[in-house]
Formats: structure tokens, C-alpha cells, sequence
């Protein structure tokens, strides 16, 4: 914690809306790194993005309809045509792929940073009406997330310094 | 010599970050933190993270395999 008094603080919010493995690093990484900086972060997590407070994490790569997406194979990068990418099994196979990947390499899980996240206090908000579309209940939620809606993401966005959409 | 010591060698960003924070949490304001870090990225995240923090990087070494940092808990 710095001297700094709450209203010199600086903040970050983001609105997270996607859930796959690969896009669920962004937030969580700008958002512990933003409290390690003593900054105040706010994720407000809407539709795909909700499943990243799900108590039960279980999430996926696809390389289906993810050109950009060339994995490091025998010295190239290789990606995959979606006939094959369709096929059962690929994005399971993927999946355990880049899971490896992000183990050699040092890289941080999601469940880890999650912990860290709520651990130095980023507040975690679920968007209450995906909560509903989706049929979530609170009880599939990891403890320490609060429920919201746009008036509520909004109310921190205005005043925050960094805004992102991911 | 330092008060405390982090080996985030090995591990990529944002870990040495986040491991240096709780780290300097732990130590007595004015005193010093050493880390080591293989992240090739760290050099300019540990500049940015003291300029935003305000704790000070004392210094920044590269080695033969990886980095040594050294800060000051300033508050």
C-alpha cells in the first residue's frame, strides 16, 4: 500500500467477455499487475467471461474459425485448416497442448492468477443478467465475486484511469 | 546484503512482478528486496513497476543467464 490517499489512487477497469483459456490471460494478468502497482482493479465479467469465476475452471482453445492461431511445431508454426479443427477431439487435443505449453514455459495458471486477483483485492464483478440468460447459479461462483449490472461497471469505469474491453 | 531474496527465475510474466510485490509487502519500509528473474521482458517491467509503486530500483544487473534486481520499499 502506498500513502497515497483512495482519491489519488489510479484504477483499471475492464469488461471481460470472453472465456477460452487463451483470451481469459489478458485480464487476469493487466489486473493482478495493475493491484501489484498499487492500483485499484475492477473485472466485470459478462457473457463468455463468466465462465472464468466458475468454481469448477474447465477451459478450452479451439483452433476452429483461429487462423492466427500457429502453434510452435518442429522448429515452425503450424496451424491447423478447420476441417480438421472440427473434427472431435482437436480442441480437447489443443487444448492439453497449450496447457503444456504454458506449464515449460513458466506461465502462470488461470486458477493461480484468480487466487492472486482476489488475494490483493480486484474486485470481481458478474454481470447479473448474463448470470440469468445463462442460468448460473451463485453457487457455481468461486466466493469473493459480487453481482452487478451496467450501472454498476459504469460507476467504476467513469472514474477509472485505464478502460479495456476484452 | 539484502533483507530478502526472490527467485522468480523460470517463471514468465506477470509472476516475477506479482512475487516481488508480496515480497516488499513483507520487508520493513526502507529496507531491500533482491530478485532474480529470467523473464528477458523484466528489465522494463521492473523500471515501470518501480517508477508507478514508487519503491526504488537500486539497481539492475543482466548476468550471464538472467537478472538481478535490487529495490527499496519506500512506502
Amino acid at each position: 500500500m502506498t500513502n497515497e490517499t483512495a482519491q489519488n489512487r489510479k484504477s483499471l477497469s475492464i469488461i471481460v467477455s470472453k472465456g477460452t483459456l487463451d483470451w481469459a490471460y489478458p485480464p487476469f494478468i493487466l489486473a493482478t499487475t495493475a493491484a501489484a502497482m498499487d492500483m485499484d482493479a475492477t473485472l466485470f465479467f459478462t457473457f463468455y467471461g463468466l465462465g472464468l469465476l466458475k468454481k469448477d475452471l474447465d477451459l478450452e482453445i479451439s483452433p476452429l474459425g483461429n487462423p492466427a492461431m500457429k502453434m510452435p511445431m518442429a522448429g515452425m508454426h503450424i496451424g491447423m485448416p478447420n476441417l480438421v479443427a472440427a473434427l472431435p477431439g482437436v480442441t480437447a487435443g489443443a487444448t492439453a497442448m497449450m496447457k503444456n505449453m504454458i506449464g515449460k514455459k513458466g506461465v502462470a495458471s488461470i486458477a493461480e492468477l484468480r487466487d492472486i486477483a482476489l488475494e490483493s483485492g480486484v474486485k470481481l464483478v458478474a454481470c447479473q443478467m448474463t448470470m440469468d440468460l445463462f442460468e448460473f447459479r451463485k453457487e457455481d461462483m468461486i466466493d469473493g465475486v459480487s453481482f452487478g449490472g451496467a450501472a454498476t461497471y459504469l460507476s467504476e469505469a467513469v472514474k477509472a484511469d485505464v478502460n479495456l474491453f476484452i | 546484503m539484502n533483507d530478502k531474496i526472490v527467485d522468480a527465475r523460470g517463471l514468465n510474466c506477470p509472476m516475477p512482478i506479482l512475487r516481488t510485490k508480496k515480497a516488499l509487502k513483507e520487508i520493513a519500509i526502507g529496507d531491500t528486496l533482491e530478485v532474480l528473474a529470467s523473464d528477458p521482458g523484466s528489465l522494463s517491467d521492473f523500471e515501470a513497476f518501480a517508477r508507478q509503486t514508487g519503491d526504488e530500483l537500486v539497481s539492475a544487473e543482466r548476468l550471464d543467464s538472467h537478472f538481478r534486481y535490487v529495490l527499496r520499499r519506500k512506502n
